[in-house]
């Protein structure tokens, strides 16, 4: 029976349940290196990572976004991987690092939501949520150092303020709050460049889709661990939305969509360039 | 040192059990139903925050009747124990029937074991996907554990509720139907008006995928409810 001073009582806290009774379980179970021959670390950090994640305000409240592609050293190990997860009906989760432990990372932070709200009767403020999180990463930490690295943005809608909010991290857990957008991973940068030049405050929802993309597909082009818009295969980026009325997926089709008008428009652009007789760059001049 | 008087393990366990059913009596009642796109708990409960229904994973709901701070660590452990199993295999594997025996063998070992008994009766239900049959446990407060069909009821009036239900109750109910029962047969039980803010009810909706768990507001009752005159 658990009382106030219980210190074995794990409260409402699924990952501190989880440390207790199934230590087996825990992502964060730290991995022995040093014993491994030379090439085998190596092999090891070398698991899939590489990516783009992003999250920008709009007017009614937060886009989140990612593209599919992992990456496993100089080889595509998936076309179709998901980056950007429900954490529950109002805030959502992209996680940016190596695969494995990012997935789960993602499926045990959703997994300690729904586990407080039951146990409580009642969700985690938005604060509180990013709190955990902050806590989960830096349990990362030695694997981390091991190159087992787990970056999470994390976005959510407060229902009773009525504003979304981005929530960005480091290796260390430290947690910071952006109050206009912000992306990581390895095209984070490029992604960052492309917002910076287009992002406007109080933007409509398509445009916020719009912007997100654009800065999604520079980030392909720049960097060898994201992938673009795939035609063929029909892959596109995941994007939600975190509004006043939960969390909404952006339905496939209409990613399609949004990424062919840029991908026209841009050659479009390319076309006109050329048919002058003269190059982007001279034009430029 | 004196002997301790003998007590025979019959009159041990009789005792025990009149306590209990005693404890279990003094409390207000619960009842669970099947409609046609799910599962219904109506609880009398005039505590806004202090519950007796509850969510327990993606399709199972928890009721619990008696005493208030024994079934709400049931409840918790319940919660502890499908998460826990949900996240170490699948979410599908987590089901009723699984719960519904830990809660037995806990409830069962308590009462063999400990001086006093748990006053509690607990109902675990989970909603089937389409097609498929509902479960709905009954668990007493020595542990005895059964499976009902259509209906079940725990708690102080649980013996006349299920008499009147028994005639009153049909298959494929709606949800209106089915709440609209619940409360006459709760009104019939206690021969006293139930008003919708006395009431705490919760829903499992077939039709949903994930969390089907829904609390119903005052509100939505109260429409239900005026809609019978």
């Amino acid at each position: 029976m658990p009382s106030f001073f219980d210190p074995y009582d794990v409260g409402s806290s699924f990952f501190d349940l989880l440390r207790q009774n199934r230590p087996d379980l825990v992502p964060q179970a730290q991995l022995k290196l040093e014993g491994l021959p030379q090439a085998e670390t190596r092999d090891l950090k070398e698991t899939p990572h590489g990516t783009t994640i992003l999250a920008l305000k709009y007017r009614d409240g937060v886009v989140i976004a990612g593209d599919r592609q992992a990456t496993e050293g100089f080889q595509i190990s998936s076309r179709r991987i998901e980056k950007v997860f429900k954490a529950d009906d109002h805030s959502a989760i992209a996680i940016a690092g190596v695969a494995g432990p990012c997935v789960e990372m993602a499926k045990l932070f959703e997994v300690e939501l729904a586990h407080y709200e039951k146990l409580e009767g009642m969700p985690l403020s938005l604060e509180g949520k990013a709190n955990k999180l902050s806590q989960m990463v830096k349990a990362n930490l030695p694997m981390a150092m091991q190159g087992l690295v787990v970056i999470p943005i994390f976005v959510g809608y407060d229902p009773r303020r009525g504003e979304g909010k981005i929530f960005k991290y480091d290796l260390t857990g430290g947690r910071y709050e952006e109050i206009e957008y912000y992306a990581t991973g390895s095209g984070g940068r490029e992604a960052r460049s492309a917002m910076k030049k287009l992002y406007r405050a109080d933007m409509a929802e398509g445009d916020a889709i719009g912007v997100a993309l654009e800065a999604l597909i520079d980030a392909a082009e720049e960097d060898v661990g994201t992938g673009g818009p795939d035609f063929v295969r029909g892959v596109f980026p995941t994007i939600k939305l975190v509004v006043m009325a939960g969390l909404q997926d952006v339905p496939e089709t209409r990613i399609r969509q949004a990424c062919q008008a840029i991908v026209d428009l841009r050659a479009s652009a390319q076309r006109e360039a050329g048919a002058d007789g003269e190059t982007q760059a001279r034009r430029i001049k | 040192m004196p002997l301790p008087y003998y007590v025979s393990p019959e009159q041990m366990m009789q005792d025990k059990a009149e306590y209990a059913r005693k404890g279990i009596a003094k409390g207000k009642s619960i009842i669970a139903m099947e409609y046609a796109a799910g599962m219904l708990l109506v609880a009398e409960n005039p505590s806004a925050s202090l519950n007796k229904i509850s969510e327990i994973y993606d399709r199972i709901a928890f009721a619990g009747a008696g005493k208030y701070s024994e079934f709400e660590n049931l409840r918790k452990a319940g919660i502890r124990y499908a998460d826990l199993k949900g996240y170490a295999y699948g979410r599908e594997d987590v089901t009723a029937k699984s719960l519904a025996n830990a809660y037995s063998q806990t409830i069962g070992n308590v009462f063999s074991e400990a001086m006093k008994p748990l006053e509690v009766e607990i109902l675990v239900v989970e909603v089937a996907e389409e097609g498929l049959p509902n479960e709905l446990y009954r668990i007493a407060f020595d542990g005895s554990i059964g499976d009902e069909k259509g209906f079940a009821a725990i708690g102080g009036q649980a013996e006349e509720l299920r008499l009147y239900l028994k005639d009153k109750y049909e298959d494929g109910l709606d949800q209106a139907g089915a709440l609209r029962l619940a409360t006459r047969a709760l009104e019939a039980a206690t021969s006293a008006q139930v008003k919708p803010e006395n009431l705490e009810v919760a829903i499992l909706e077939r039709g949903r995928t994930g969390r089907t768990f829904r609390r119903l507001s005052h509100e939505e009752l109260q429409a239900t409810l005026a809609g019978t005159e």
